[in-house]
């Protein structure tokens, strides 16, 4: 007799999701995915300038502002075929890149984290033991007694003076908690670090973005930031020398306590390898562009079928047919009419709500359900390192290599990549790209400086609409994975405009052929040691780093949030 | 005395961008003294640490629902604020109440916060204010004038 099992709001997360799963002898065997909110910034855009449209995109979510702006503005430039100065695109990249080391270091530490790390165990630590532990593994400056010791203390009078706050949601003492109580003290100790640490890479968004958390500079055709080596108004010789100090403090956090904690929860969670894959169709984009016209990237992208690496085929520029014709959205199972219409391709899509019950088999969410070429695919920093590792980026091979190896010699068994096809895997894939995207952003910076020595100071071209129609995709490998919008400009003025965003490739509910997406499929044999605390749901969901505030919108601010958890 | 006034709210959802609304109008006709930040924080989260970091003062500004008329200005001080923050204030699961309880867990939470807001009318798609809620925008500026002179911050009028 199987148990329903229903989670909703799934917390910790940007948005409303809820997520439904069947029950039967301790192991999940149906799931569905739900977006509660409905999104319907698409119809806000009809009929306006599309060189607006990147400051109304950005405001969509309050996670991923920048990078709604950058699909925007892509998007257009591309219905134009418009080329962006190099200067742009070096400065575009570096927003890119110190928003993603921010986003997924707030959602490893401080969103996720917690459904790994024991915070109350982590008062039974020995502060000395701890500070062994991790001097064993990292040469990090920070991992020392008298911070071990302090953070202790801390976290004690955090916790005796009643005061939760952060950690209140948490499953302490689950039995399903497995580290340690020195490792959950080191967490404890990295949780707030990677505060202090994650400033640094939002510094890097305001000074080059002007301004934060919704940046103001850019611009279709290129940036608005006025480049003088001698002004002290613009981007100075100084301001690049202190963004280079930042990257610099987020490299050695990054390598020497980021990849390291997840390859060391990895470790002690080893069995989480088993579950998770869901679907292993992968979808990646390339991202950083070098040149004007976006045919060379410093980070390959592409698609690999059925989890096997062999098969990957790279997508190549942002005007190549195998991205743009491949993608169609259903909404049979989704809260939206498309008449007698099949799937839609996004230049096509429409916004027609369509609201019935929560029906199993029947429509249930606000998200609709993309495919590649008919077929469901996983997005994120799994599919992203996948897909650089096929296509033999080398940095990519190299920190996956040391993640795995520091997993296998925790774990004392030998550790692949096939292990990455999981929940715990999705974690280690996400420090792993966390580590290529920081030594990107120092390498973007010698680019960008090095092109400015050379004299050129162009950082804008004027974009020019012709008559008639024009259609225009911009892609973005975003921190949660491919995001692209879709714009159809007439007369200089939006006609269709479709948002295709991280999580609605992953969250979304059964697609035409009635194959569950991502999430769904990833709950599939999940254990659930305690229905009344499903902490093995909330694992495996807060492994894809969920935001669904774009993926969908909202309805309700008048209650209360409360957290229920149905048991029928 | 290190101040923030914080425009809170979702430019695309009609009076939810009430805020956000309020913090344009005071950059656009005050000065601020030295040591009071105005910052549009739109409905982002973690990204506002840095700026919210050993505050002695925190003014937001939001549509509050708190079931009262259309238009009725709401202000939230002392123990009314943790309900505040611990209600799902905008459609963001992750804001201000998680930098908030970070900020308490690094010890570096604001010695003061009070809270400044309207009932909204309308949280439909829109990138406009409804006219009631519109109207009020001139009133919350200058509660908010108010609550920084009474804190010896008064802004200059431009």
């Amino acid at each position: 007799m199987s148990k329903r099992i229903t989670v909703d709001p799934i917390t910790r997360i940007e948005g409303h999701l809820r997520i439904d799963v069947d029950v039967d002898g301790g192991k999940v065997n149906k799931a569905w995915s739900s977006g509660q909110m409905w999104r319907g910034v698409e119809l806000i855009l009809q009929g306006r300038d599309p060189r607006d449209a990147w400051t109304i995109t950005q405001r969509i979510c309050g996670v991923c502002t920048t990078v709604h702006a950058i699909a925007s503005v892509r998007a257009v430039e591309n219905a134009l075929q418009l080329e962006v100065p190099l200067n742009a695109q070096y400065i575009r990249n570096l927003i890119i890149l110190a928003h993603c080391v921010h986003d997924h270091i707030v959602h490893f530490y401080h969103l996720s984290a917690l459904d790994w790390v024991d915070v109350t165990s982590a008062l039974k630590a020995d502060p000395d033991k701890t500070a062994v532990l991790a001097e064993s593994l990292s040469s990090w400056n920070r991992n020392g007694k008298h911070e071990m010791r302090a953070v202790k203390e801390r976290l004690a009078g955090f916790v005796n003076g009643g005061q939760l706050g952060i950690f209140t949601n948490g499953y302490w003492g689950h039995p399903a908690m497995k580290l340690p109580p020195e490792v959950n003290l080191l967490a404890v100790a990295h949780y707030l670090q990677a505060l202090e640490v994650q400033r640094k890479a939002n510094k890097i968004v305001s000074i080059l973005g002007s301004k934060t958390p919704h940046i103001q500079n850019l611009a279709v055709g290129g940036v608005a930031n006025p480049i003088a080596t001698d002004s002290q108004s613009v981007l100075t010789v100084e301001r690049l020398m202190a963004i280079k100090g930042w990257i610099d403090e987020l490299s050695d956090f990054v390598k020497n306590v980021y990849l390291i904690d997840v390859a060391a929860v990895g470790a002690f969670y080893a069995d989480w390898t088993k579950y998770g894959a869901g679907v292993t169709n992968y979808l990646s984009v390339p991202d950083l562009p070098l040149d004007t016209k976006g045919t060379q990237f410093a980070l390959p992208g592409g698609y690999i079928e059925g989890g096997d690496v062999s098969k990957f085929k790279p997508i190549t520029s942002f005007n190549d047919d195998f991205w743009g014709k491949g993608v169609e959205e259903s909404v049979k199972h989704s809260w939206y009419e498309y008449g007698d219409k099949k799937p839609l391709h996004p230049y096509q899509g429409e916004t027609k709500p369509n609201y019935t019950d929560f029906q199993d088999a029947g429509k249930y969410s606000w998200l609709k359900s993309p495919t590649f070429y008919g077929k469901p695919a996983q997005v994120g920093p799994l599919a992203h390192v996948l897909c650089m590792f096929a296509a033999g980026h080398e940095p990519t091979r190299k920190y996956a290599t040391a993640a795995l190896n520091t997993v296998s010699a925790l774990a004392k068994t030998k550790v692949g990549i096939e292990a990455l096809h999981s929940t715990i895997g999705r974690h280690a894939a996400r420090a792993v790209r966390c580590a290529v995207m920081v030594d990107q952003l120092a390498d973007q910076w010698g680019l960008l400086v090095n092109n400015i020595g050379k004299g050129d100071t162009k950082t804008f071209n004027q974009p020019v609409f012709p008559k008639g129609e024009s259609m225009g995709v911009g892609f973005h490998e975003a921190p949660r994975g491919v995001l692209s919008h879709w714009v159809v400009i007439d007369n200089g003025k939006i006609k269709n405009y479709q948002c295709v965003v991280p999580s609605t490739w992953n969250a979304c509910p059964k697609n035409e052929k009635d194959e569950m997406g991502p999430y769904e499929a990833s709950l599939i044999g999940n254990p659930i040691a305690d229905p009344e605390k499903p902490l093995e749901v909330l694992r495996t969901i807060h492994s894809f780093d969920p935001c669904i505030a774009c993926a969908v919108h909202l309805t309700d601010t008048e209650n209360e949030q409360n957290v229920s958890i149905k048991v029928v | 005395m290190k101040a923030v006034v914080l425009g809170v709210g979702n430019l695309i959802l009609a009076d939810e961008g009430v805020g956000v609304r309020v913090i344009e109008a005071l950059e656009r006709d005050y000065v601020m003294p030295p040591g009071v930040q105005v910052i549009d924080a739109g409905t982002s989260g973690m990204e506002m640490l840095d700026d919210m970091s050993h505050l002695d003062f925190l003014l937001v500004v939001d549509a509050i629902a708190a079931g009262k008329a259309p238009g009725e200005l709401v202000q939230l001080r002392g123990d009314a604020v943790p309900v505040f923050f611990r209600r799902n204030l905008s459609p963001h699961g992750i804001g201000l109440s998680d930098v908030l309880a970070s900020l308490e867990f690094l010890g570096a939470e604001p010695k003061e916060t009070v809270i400044l807001g309207v009932q909204p009318t309308s949280l439909d798609l829109s990138t406009e204010l409804t006219p009631t809620i519109a109207a009020r925008v001139p009133e919350l500026v200058a509660q908010v004038v108010d609550e920084l002179t009474q804190r010896g911050l008064a802004p200059t009028r431009k």
